[in-house]
């Protein structure tokens, strides 16, 4: 099993992503695939939402990882900060858009889902307004990495604010707690849920498979943007030569 | 209120959104990778 410090070479991460990509891809994909058919036409429809509950088999692998993507890049960013990865902040540039793309995810999904169950398209409700902030986030995340890279900066401001942002994260996941909201309180635990195993089973493998999905999907941005850097690094080269 | 147009709606939109996301990123990791 490879350490971290010695997946931060570029070189051996690109031996393992190389591989590992279309794996993680494809097993993404089948998950998902069989999960959302599942969730579609093999369960029960709610004795209250009727078949609009079959969002949630989308709606909740959005969030989690519009939440998760975030969390990876705090991680990366103080990773990036005290270790001094090379690869640490190209991963957090490479989790940005997807995060985005998944936190928009969760907000269209759960509106889609809330005008025939809630009545309303939106709600300036507690964990609505914050996964909107986090959506916000991400778009001031990616445009801070790109005038960052621009003025030859060093990527520690959008490291500082990668760390900064994560603020967020227990706002959003304790909102429900916190404020009267008209979202639901959590209903799917580890350990115990308050919705039924028979509209419950095909939630994981949704879940599992939008991971995947994701990772694949992380592990490509990252490989364009080492790509991109060795090229640029060349040019300088022949430029200077 | 018919709930399955809300229901392909939210579908539609995932898949169609995360189909795009992956053909992009898989042809930019491409190009730079044969550069």
């Amino acid at each position: 099993m490879p350490s971290l410090h010695a997946l931060a070479n570029p070189a051996r991460f690109l031996r393992i992503a190389r591989p590992l990509t279309p794996v993680l891809f494809w097993s993404g994909v089948a998950l998902v695939l069989f999960g959302a058919g599942a969730g579609l036409f093999r369960t029960p429809p709610d004795y209250l939402q009727g078949e609009t509950v079959r969002i949630l088999y989308i709606h909740v692998p959005t969030s989690w990882l519009g939440m998760g993507g975030w969390s990876g890049i705090a991680i990366s960013s103080i990773a990036y900060l005290v270790w001094r990865h090379p690869l640490a902040m190209i991963a957090a540039r490479a989790i940005a858009l997807p995060g985005a793309l998944f936190a928009a995810l969760s907000l269209a999904t759960g509106s889609i889902w809330g005008r025939p169950t809630w009545g309303t398209w939106w709600q300036w409700d507690g964990r609505l307004t914050s996964m909107l902030l986090l959506f916000f986030v991400y778009l001031g995340f990616m445009a801070l990495n790109r005038a960052d890279a621009d003025r030859g900066g060093d990527g520690r401001i959008p490291a500082i604010y990668g760390i900064a942002g994560s603020v967020l994260l227990p706002i959003i996941r304790y909102s429900v707690v916190w404020w009267n909201t008209l979202h639901q309180g959590q209903s799917i635990g580890l350990t115990k849920s308050s919705i039924a195993g028979s509209l419950l089973w095909p939630l994981p493998f949704t879940l599992l498979g939008f991971t995947l999905f994701f990772a694949a999907i992380v592990l490509m941005r990252m490989r364009a943007l080492l790509g991109a850097a060795r090229a640029e690094a060349r040019m300088r080269r022949m430029a200077t030569a | 209120m018919n709930p399955w147009p809300f229901v392909i709606a939210a579908y539609g939109l995932t898949f169609a959104s995360s189909a795009a996301l992956a053909l992009w990123s898989w042809l930019r990791m491409r190009d730079a990778e044969k550069k």
